[in-house]
């Protein structure tokens, strides 16, 4: 896995709650291998038209969106199914960080096996960023994982929490089963005390 | 992802499988899937559980079904147990007094390595039942209204402990449809601790304990309680005797109301962004604002999934549809979750009542829960269903889907609009 410190970087606000995993990815493209452009079906349905044209009016279609490798999303982004294909469709897509005041547990889980940083900030925080964005399409989001904090350009550095381990999986790009291999004696001593 | 590193499932016996997802419906014969991608997947599945020694029941056996049917059927899942699928609706298996939470592909390939998984406690949230539910009001009714209270992100990083008088007096498959769609409150877990239903119910079945075995699991399992004075994080009260049948009308399950009620007004919005929300809903369901519920005509109606497709379900469902011919214009089918229940449906005549009343009676299997396998809803059209996920394109490309009790189903399958089953109910 691909290690992640830090970047600066164009962002696309996503400006609705409850983006459910089916419009992240629908279902239709989940038996795909690994090698699948999983970034062409980001958002499919809501992206493009059945001809395969582009929707105008859709976030990811306007200038600065393609290349942004930051989302700044509203309440419970990413819920619903555990599909891991949908952290693969928006890394496919280019995007490393997404940004909301709450996300699906276990997207965030499967984003933080593929280097994908999820980072949770007050409501009111994410609802100021979205609407920079919206006024100022390009503005850069600068992330810092290191030092734990977001920030606009000439705003406040805005500090997240993150869980410990997940940190060191993204800044060292661990190999999560080799790591956990590796304290294999203590599994062992357990299995040898667990009676169920 | 296993086989790329190198490393073998440590403990194949404590792992098991059954194909669900993409399987047909209309026969047990995986070449019959007209997706090649999928029935690749199918078969390697086959071949990789074999292989690895891992237990799985095929097509062709007729113990297969719905992982979160199958699984609690078989006796697998059982009280204190830690159990994880790559699937949300893992949350099922909570019912039975287990810890029960879905895992993305990755997880499920550290669990099988290691098995283990690296966790974070999360918070506790309980609900708390109190009062009696109608006639005709079930645990899908509980589960839609309290996500509508709490909204679609109300449990988002809590388990949910479901007590009270009301759990007390629902049936363990009662209890599944709640912890099931506890992910749809945004809850990873929904959990109930085990009593003497849960001990009923798991008793016998083929991987349940015998004989000492047996005695010796349940006096471990009757200490598996909360403790009187425990603290949770949140704590949530609903009566559930004030409830009616619920039915969904936008794109989130939180959008759920009683269906003696209306589609909502944009003016009672709570704010703009909700407005948004429900203004998008609207266009894609096709819906007039304050159009009474049962106002809304449908096209099919499914009867499924591993929400609502256990024996229970079925029966409920069929004694609306007993004497009654399916509306004109709506195709309705019946996937059972899993063979076992097909069987025993077909030995009580289920099958009978609902193929004379003109639904499709059809194999086990995910179907048209979320239309992998071919099986959908075509654009535009309207359902009535059982399931879980009411999501735009959730059942196929410009489906509109209406969630509800497999009874509530039933009824609009029998009127061809959303109908409060308990008119019907008071008319024999
Ligand atoms: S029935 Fe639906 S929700 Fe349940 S496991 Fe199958 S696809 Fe998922």
């Amino acid at each position: 896995m691909e290690p992640f410190r830090k970047l600066t970087a164009h962002a696309v606000p996503i400006d609705q709650p409850n983006v459910d995993t089916d419009q992240i990815i629908p279902a239709r493209f989940l038996q795909k291998p690994r090698s699948a452009p999983f970034g062409d079906f980001l958002f499919r349905d809501v992206r493009f038209n059945a001809d395969g044209s582009e929707k105008p009016e859709f976030v990811l279609n306007a200038p600065f969106r393609r290349e942004a490798k930051v989302v700044v999303a509203e309440d419970n982004f990413a819920c619903g199914s555990s599909r891991e294909q949908a952290v693969w469709a928006l890394y496919d897509f280019g995007v490393r960080v997404v940004i909301a005041p709450s996300l699906g547990d276990i997207f965030s889980a499967n984003a933080s096996k593929n280097g994908l940083l999820t980072i949770v900030l007050p409501a009111p925080v994410v609802r100021g960023m979205i609407d920079a964005l919206k006024a100022e399409p390009d503005l850069e989001i600068a992330v810092d994982l290191e030092n734990q904090t977001v920030s606009l350009p000439n705003g406040p550095a805005h500090g997240f929490e993150i869980d410990p381990y997940r940190k060191r999986l993204l800044l060292e790009g661990l190999d999560e089963i080799s790591f956990t291999l590796g304290q294999l004696d203590k599994i062992e001593a357990f299995e040898k005390t667990y009676a169920g | 992802m296993l086989r790329q590193k190198g490393v073998k499932p440590r403990a194949p016996l404590r792992a098991f499988g059954t194909p669900d997802h993409y399987i047909p419906t209309t026969s047990r014969d995986l070449m019959d899937m007209q997706d090649a991608e999928a029935r690749q997947m199918a078969i390697a599945l086959q071949n990789d559980t074999a292989a690895a020694g891992i237990p799985f029941f095929g097509l062709n056996d007729p113990r297969q079904g719905i992982i979160h049917v199958v699984a609690p059927e078989q006796g697998m899942s059982r009280p204190g147990m830690l159990i994880v699928c790559g699937d949300s609706h893992t949350s099922t298996h909570g019912a039975l007094g287990a810890l029960a939470f879905g895992i993305g592909a990755s997880e499920v390939a550290h669990v099988l390595a290691t098995q283990t998984l690296w966790q974070r406690k999360p918070r506790s949230m309980r609900v708390t039942l109190t009062g009696k539910l109608g006639p005709g009001v079930v645990a899908k009714d509980i589960i839609l209204a309290l996500i509508a209270k709490i909204s679609a992100a109300g449990a988002s990083g809590y388990a949910v402990e479901y007590a009270g008088p009301a759990i007390d007096a629902l049936t363990v498959e009662g209890r599944m449809t709640l912890c099931n769609m506890t992910i749809e409150a945004g809850g990873r877990a929904g959990m109930i601790a085990p009593d003497e239903a849960t001990f009923a119910y798991i008793e016998g079945r083929p991987y349940a304990p015998k004989g000492a075995d047996w005695d010796k699991a349940v006096a471990a399992w009757r200490r598996l309680k909360t403790d009187t004075d425990a603290v949770f994080d949140r704590e949530i009260a609903l009566d559930v005797s004030t409830l009616s049948p619920m039915v969904t009308w936008g794109n989130s399950p939180e959008a759920a109301a009683p269906i003696t009620g209306r589609v909502p007004l944009l003016e009672e919005a709570a704010n703009a962004e909700k407005r948004g929300v429900m203004e998008r809903a609207f266009a894609y369901m096709g819906l007039t604002p304050g159009m009474p519920l049962t106002d809304i005509a449908i096209d099919r109606v499914f009867i499924g999934s591993c929400t609502n497709a256990r024996i229970e379900d079925l029966q409920s469902a069929a004694a609306v549809v007993r004497g009654r011919k399916v509306a004109e214009g709506v195709e309705a089918w019946v996937v059972p979750g899993s063979g076992l229940v097909k069987a025993e449906a077909e030995k009580l005549g289920l099958d009978q009542v609902f193929k004379e009343a003109g639904f499709q009676w059809r194999e086990a299997g995910c179907s048209m829960c979320l239309a992998t396998n071919g099986d959908k809803l075509l654009p535009g059209q309207r359902a009535a269903s059982t399931t879980n996920r009411n999501f735009v394109g959730r059942q196929g490309p410009g489906s509109r889907t209406h969630l509800m009790s497999p009874a509530m189903a039933a009824a609009a399958a029998v009127t061809g609009h959303l109908t409060d089953v308990r008119d019907l109910m008071g008319e024999r």
